[in-house]
């Protein structure tokens, strides 16, 4: 029997893994009617990760992520309609036309950015948590990456400085079990890309169900916590699976139809209707929430398409802080 | 005004910045306890070990901890030991820093500074002696500084500090050691405001840190030959004061532009591009470059000296585009 806020809590991450589901399906499609710039990394499949680590952070909380950062960037309430325009290029991208799918940022939302070179932010996660640190403040960075990005120099140097300042960051491996095209087991010669470094820099080896949202919450929400009240960084490994390909560009041909399918059982979305339902929450409720989403992304996508492009003078902008691109009198 | 040394005014203008301003920190290997330069002597003590830290042997989580630093609002100052090393961070430096505001439309400043060691002249090979400005100067969003004396290296670190944008400083190992003074109370320079040291008709020799007295002293002994030469410091290669030196060329007619870094693509390539660009006709010869030699550093005194820039090269290559005989000096050494 759960109460009441648990369930309109649980409610509340089931929309929200909706959503990005359909936002990135949506995104999918565009791409496919060539309408999206550049590459986009989708994050079908993995958003228990994104949705369960956002749910446990306060407002002033921090969090940074890679080129696969949509789902990251709206978890922490990056508004949905700005990030959509970037990607397509429009007048009102949350990043000025300037950043596309692999830089999403909001900063007013606490999510310090998409970067798209292997482990640059992991550095950079730990001078967020610095900065707190000195001042005192109790805020904690939250910074994600995936299995690939455990075998590069900045993920080592990253963990150790982090632990060794006993910085207030938790470092969230996001084990989708390939880099690009590689399996991740052809290029380590450990079984946990993550958990089984962490003892190389003190730390516990976390791993944690990323296809399920509430333990995502539990092992997330612990070492946040941690974090938060002086007891250094963490390093999590959440085991998840991304549906499609690399990029919405990728058909994915080195993995096989039974792996996809065997993983397309542990659907968190999926898995966590379930939990609803035997929780009591209806089927009519939980289809609600459906409704209502695509109804919500139907809408931004329609006013979106229809926005103009950014005038080509703005190219020159936000340069250097004063908004120039002025380098030379 | 006291008389500080080159290396004494860079404790000096961090001392200064971090009395100023809490939110003004340093991290780097071994700096706090002083650096290996001796650049940081005394900031710890007086500072405190949280604001001045040691770092492990880390140069992409130096650089990319300063960048988080920054984006949360400290004013970091990270020291990479000599500016070799820039090449095993350069993801932070080039691509992470230097495009991040802009990238993201402006959501963040990168108030920050990187600085360290540079250049060559004192034996340390040619993974140790490297002139580097060059590289940042390919990167749109990097501001570049290079100071040339104990007063500059306070009144433009202290101007870096207080940029809102990453700002990289170039001190050079061989100045350490120079004595001069320093302005008493706090002192700030504008960045981007070239200094002209010497004002002379018949040529303007352009240089950068190192090369600023190899200029001075060449401009001395040509002006025992008769030939007065305008000597400019750039101090910034980001901003640029391209109109200084512009000016001056318009009057001179000569230019010859003197650095350090390889001549292959150094940064006096693109003050060559922008006179002959922007004051062709007002040119009475060709634009020159004295540059160091396109090869790694050797360490073997004559062998150094060979291929690095020098008073005698400069001599000589405006007694060459003046056509005017400049007598040799005689070494007495
Ligand atoms: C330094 C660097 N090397 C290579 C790449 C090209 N690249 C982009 S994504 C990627 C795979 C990363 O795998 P992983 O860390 O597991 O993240 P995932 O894409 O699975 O989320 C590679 C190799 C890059 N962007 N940066
Ligand atoms: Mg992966």
């Amino acid at each position: 029997m759960t109460t009441g806020v648990d369930t309109a809590l649980a409610l509340h991450l089931h929309e929200q893994m909706v959503f990005i589901r359909r936002f990135e399906a949506k995104v999918d499609a565009l791409y496919r009617q060539g309408r999206v710039r550049g590459p986009a990394h989708l994050g079908i499949g993995q958003e228990a990760v994104a949705v369960g680590a956002a749910s446990v952070l306060r407002p002033g909380d921090r969090s940074i992520g890679t080129y696969r950062g949509h789902a990251h960037a709206l978890a922490r309430g990056a508004p949905p309609d700005a990030v959509l325009r970037e990607l397509l290029g429009r007048t009102g991208g949350i990043c000025a036309g300037k950043g596309g799918s692999m830089h999403i940022t909001s900063v007013e939302h606490g999510y310090y950015g998409s970067y798209a070179i292997i482990g640059a932010h992991l550095p950079i996660a730990c001078g967020l948590a610095w900065a707190d640190q000195i001042r005192g403040d109790d805020a904690v960075t939250l910074c994600f990456f995936g299995d690939g990005t455990t075998n590069i120099g900045a993920f080592h140097e990253a963990l150790n400085l982090a632990a060794v300042w006993s910085l207030p960051v938790v470092f969230v491996c996001e084990n989708n079990h390939y880099m690009e095209y590689t399996p991740i087991a052809d290029v380590i010669a450990v079984k946990q890309p993550a958990a089984d470094r962490a003892a190389a820099y003190g730390l516990a080896p976390l791993c944690v169900d990323g296809n399920d949202v509430d333990a995502v919450r539990a092992v997330i929400g612990a070492a946040v916590d941690r974090a938060r009240n002086g007891g250094g960084p963490s390093l999590v490994e959440a085991e998840t699976y991304r549906h499609g390909g690399h990029s919405a560009a990728d058909p994915a041909t080195y993995r096989s139809t039974e792996e996809v399918a065997q993983w397309k059982l542990r659907d968190p979305l999926l898995r966590h209707a379930e939990q609803l339902c035997a929780s009591g929450v209806s089927d009519g409720d939980i289809e609600a929430v459906t409704t209502g989403v695509a109804a919500e992304i139907e809408r931004i996508t329609v006013e979106a398409l229809a926005a103009p492009s950014p005038s080509a003078d703005t190219a020159w902008t936000d340069m250097w802080s004063d908004g120039s691109s002025r380098w030379r009198n | 005004m006291p008389d500080l040394t080159y290396r004494q005014a860079v404790s000096a203008g961090l001392a200064q910045e971090m009395a100023r301003d809490e939110r003004v920190v340093l991290l780097g290997e071994d700096i706090a306890s002083g650096g290996v330069f001796k650049t940081t002597v005394g900031l710890r003590d007086r500072f405190g070990p949280a604001r001045v830290r040691n770092t492990p042997i880390s140069e992409t989580a130096i650089a990319g901890a300063a960048m988080g630093a920054a984006m949360a609002g400290l004013r970091p100052v990270a020291e990479i030991m000599f500016s070799d090393f820039y090449g095993v961070c350069w993801d932070q430096v080039a691509v992470e820093m230097a495009k991040a505001r802009y990238m993201t439309g402006g959501q963040f400043g990168l108030p920050l500074v990187v600085r360290g060691a540079n250049g060559g002249g004192l034996g340390f090979g040619a993974q140790h002696s490297q002139a580097v400005e060059n590289w940042a100067l390919c990167v749109p969003g990097l501001k570049i500084v290079s100071p040339a004396t104990p007063a500059d290296v306070v009144g433009l670190l202290a101007a870096a500090v207080r940029d809102d944008d990453p700002v990289l400083v170039f001190e050079h190992k061989a100045l350490y050691g120079t004595k001069g003074p320093v302005p008493d109370g706090e002192h700030v320079l504008p960045l981007g405001s070239a200094a002209v040291l010497r004002e002379g008709d018949d040529v303007t020799l352009v240089a950068l840190s190192l090369t600023v007295g190899l200029c001075l002293a060449a401009a001395d002994r040509l002006a025992a030959a008769g030939v007065s030469a305008t000597v400019i410091d750039l101090r910034c290669l980001v901003p640029l004061d391209a109109a200084t030196v512009l000016a001056s060329v318009r009057r001179t007619g000569h230019a010859v532009i003197v650095e350090e870094n390889p001549g292959q693509l150094g940064w006096g390539a693109g003050i060559a591009a922008i006179l002959a660009e922007e004051a062709f006709i007002d040119l009475d010869g060709p634009v020159v470059r004295v540059s160091g030699g396109n090869i790694p550093l050797p360490v073997a005194a004559p062998l150094e000296a060979e291929v690095s820039v020098s008073t005698d090269r400069v001599v000589a290559a405006v007694s060459r585009l003046l056509d005017v005989p400049v007598p040799a000096v005689v070494s007495l050494a």
